[in-house]
């Protein structure tokens, strides 16, 4: 008796490992290859010097953001904390310690990374977030119902919520000018902006050649490591830096999608409905049978 | 005629399902405003003006939420912690219809009851805490299903069920106010319609009811465990020992173990305040079942952090290690020692003291997933619920209570007392 349960049980886990590596399978297929064409932009924290424009064409270009002087984007105060995207601010720079060189600081562009793969999207109840085949994750306030569980989703923390707005508060994150530049055949704001060219913009797939082929001229200047290419399966927004991309703030990630640890999950519980058509065919079959063999028994008793 | 013939049927119908019972329920008769009652509407009052304050001047002005902490203690609590203390509305269920243990017929209506005001106050909590309450339609809309989301899923199940559990209800308000509908004032004209229109529904439901009742057992299973899938998108913020694939499982097998658990904190809770003897009749043999229930949970759970190797966590001096010793060692795994103890099912206060303990090991549980062991990628300080948050919390539960004691008042949900009138 031991022997068969312990059998029964070996068969049971045997069963459950199977079906968890098939389903592991599935989801790396169903998430390979989304749209080769898509755009991106290739940002070289290595020329940032931290002067702002980006954020400045940003304010500029989104008029629904509250419009701030010049003079705030020159102000370089802001640098001595770690700053966040805002409600109000759809990009940020910040300036980062260089552990080699230690008169010249380093500098990080932040913005929505517009995965391939959106947690967002994945996450949203109501499908406010659409990533678009050119590869911008947009947002559609009018669907929203302000759950806010697309931030805690999004693995770089990126959309910021307007917590002091009562009546219709949006959540906000860079649009990658999809509508006002992007449809009209223009590059974003922001990489026009730059005096620097810290930012190219381009196919995502040509970029990535073209990182390639930066961090093979010049090994010394780059780290071998493009941040976006695999992390959480790709993102539209790519980076090359001197240093580890931990030091500037870029969270460690692996490389799968964070939508297939979910989608599986949720898929496999609704396949054609059948597993809660299963159970409840189940459980009526229980009620059934019991009901059943309490009547045949007050039936006996009466006897 | 018709009249009269769908008159005479649903009193045979229901005459058989009192007949079936052991005992009869019926409305309380006790002084409505008690002090402790006073005390209730007091703590209410100021959780619904926190509420009503939000609702006016927005979630930061009461909130502690961020752009990093964006759900906090009024999903974990009010949302998630309380869809898993109503899941006493569908085990009670599964177990006197499905199961056939009719022994446990007394405690079905009090466990629905909890269950409905349960949901009901999910609802109610969450629009607090939306951003834009007034879109809390919009999931229902076709072009706007997310199939991927598992937050849609939780929604779809939450709301259908929360339709189930009124049809479910729906009985208890026929016995309660067939043949005497007497509607105020103009309205008394609707007195006849009414009355037919309650007859018609119990006839029918006394047929159906069986529908409702598996569908209720398969979208509790189907929501409770997607809650817990909810936190698996976030395998970088989520503390290992939090973050697992078996998430939903833990979930649902939880969410199981703690209906019973709540059916038996709840019933002794209104007996006390009834002044009435706890139904240990009841309560004692349905205790026997728990063990059994929270065991599969916590199998489950020590099985994955074995597999995973997650117990190299348990020791590191953190908040999630911690929470974990505090909600699951102590206040998951002493309750289910203290559940197979025959000696402690048998007496009135050990029961309680178990059952308590493994209701706040669930809220904890769940505050933890949500926000506890949550940490977000660039969090500088971690989040502390506000004044306001945990006001409207413990407001929101007043109100459970208070609901709770104007329909055991209204209609017949406890058993009835004979003896004692």
């Amino acid at each position: 008796m031991p022997n068969n349960r312990r059998n029964f049980f070996k068969q049971l886990a045997g069963i459950g490992s199977l079906l968890l590596l098939g389903k592991k399978k599935k989801a790396h297929a169903a998430y390979s290859g989304r749209s080769p064409d898509q755009l991106g932009v290739l940002v070289d924290t290595t020329l940032c010097v931290g002067c702002r424009s980006c954020e400045k064409a940003c304010n500029r270009i989104n008029e629904d953001l509250p419009h701030k002087p010049s003079e705030t984007f020159r102000d370089d105060s802001v640098f001595e904390q770690r700053r966040r995207m805002e409600w109000d601010a759809y990009t940020v720079v910040n300036r980062y310690k260089n552990q080699g060189d230690e008169g010249r600081s380093l500098y990080a562009k932040f913005q929505c990374m517009h995965c391939v793969y959106p947690a967002c999207e994945s996450a949203c109840i109501v499908g406010a977030f659409t990533r678009e085949p050119n590869g911008a994750v947009i947002y559609d306030a009018w669907k929203c119902i302000g759950c806010r569980y697309c931030m805690a989703a999004c693995p770089f923390q990126v959309p910021a919520y307007e917590y002091g707005n009562a009546l219709t508060p949006q959540v906000r994150k860079c649009t990658f000018c999809f509508e006002k530049r992007l449809s009209e055949g223009k590059i974003p704001a922001c990489v026009e902006a730059c005096p620097m060219q810290v930012m190219s913009f381009g196919k995502r797939n040509d970029l990535i050649r073209k990182a390639k082929k930066k961090i093979k001229e010049s090994s010394d200047r780059y780290l071998p490591h493009i941040y976006g290419e695999r992390e959480v399966g790709g993102t539209a927004w790519l980076y090359l830096s001197g240093v580890a991309f931990e030091d500037i703030d870029f969270p460690k990630l692996g490389y799968g999608p964070v939508p297939g640890y979910t989608e599986p999950i949720q898929h496999a519980i609704f396949k054609w409905f059948l597993p809660p058509l299963g159970l409840y065919t189940m459980l009526g079959g229980i009620m059934w049978f019991l009901n059943k063999k309490k009547k045949n028994r007050k039936q006996l008793e009466n006897k | 005629m018709v009249f009269e013939q769908k008159k005479e049927k649903p009193e045979t119908v229901r005459k058989q399902i009192k007949m079936s019972s052991h005992q009869r329920a019926a409305p309380v008769e006790k002084k409505f405003f008690t002090p402790g009652m006073k005390i209730l509407t007091a703590v209410m009052v100021t959780g619904l003006g926190f509420g009503l304050y939000r609702m006016i001047f927005g979630l930061a002005s009461v909130t502690n939420l961020n752009n990093q902490y964006a759900l906090g203690l009024w999903i974990g609590a009010d949302v998630a912690t309380g869809v898993a203390l109503a899941a006493g509305g569908f085990t009670t269920g599964a177990l006197v219809y499905i199961f056939n243990r009719e022994h446990f017929h007394a405690i079905l209506r009090p466990a629905l009851l909890t269950a409905l005001l349960g949901y009901t106050f999910v609802g109610i909590g969450l629009e607090f805490d939306l951003g834009k309450w007034y879109n809390i339609w919009h999931p229902a809309i076709p072009f706007m299903w997310q199939g991927n989301s598992v937050l849609f899923e939780v929604g779809m199940c939450v709301m259908v069920y929360l339709n189930v559990l009124y049809i479910e209800f729906m009985p208890v308000v026929c016995e309660r106010f067939i043949g005497r509908v007497n509607l105020p004032g103009m309205l008394s004209c609707l007195n006849n319609p009414v009355d037919i229109l309650l007859r018609f529904l119990d006839h029918i439901l006394g047929k159906i009811m069986f529908i409702f009742i598996i569908a209720g057992v398969v979208l509790s299973c189907l929501h409770q465990s997607s809650l817990g899938t909810l936190m698996v998108i976030a395998p970088y913020k989520l503390h290992p020992l939090y973050w697992s694939l078996l998430s939903p499982a833990f979930f649902l097998s939880s969410a199981i173990g703690v209906g019973l658990p709540m059916v038996i904190f709840e019933s002794m809770l209104a007996c006390r305040a009834f002044g009435r003897k706890p139904e240990m009749r009841v309560l004692t043999p349905l205790a026997r079942i728990i063990p059994f229930l929270i065991g599969v949970y916590i199998f489950l759970k020590i099985g994955d952090m074995i597999f995973r190797g997650t117990y190299v966590y348990l020791f590191e001096s953190s908040v999630p290690a911690i929470m974990f010793w505090i909600e699951f060692g102590f206040l998951t795994v002493v309750p289910f020692f203290m559940f197979m103890s025959s000696d402690i099912r048998r007496s009135p206060r050990g029961l309680f003291i178990a059952a308590t303990m493994y209701i706040i090991g669930i809220f904890l549980n769940r505050s933890t997933v949500f926000f506890i062991a949550f940490k977000p990628v660039y969090a500088e300080k971690a989040y502390i619920p506000a004044m306001g948050e945990f006001a409207l919390t413990i407001g929101l539960i007043a109100a459970i209570i208070f609901v709770y004691r104007v329909f055991v008042t209204i209609l017949p949900v406890l058993p009835a007392q004979e003896e004692n009138s």
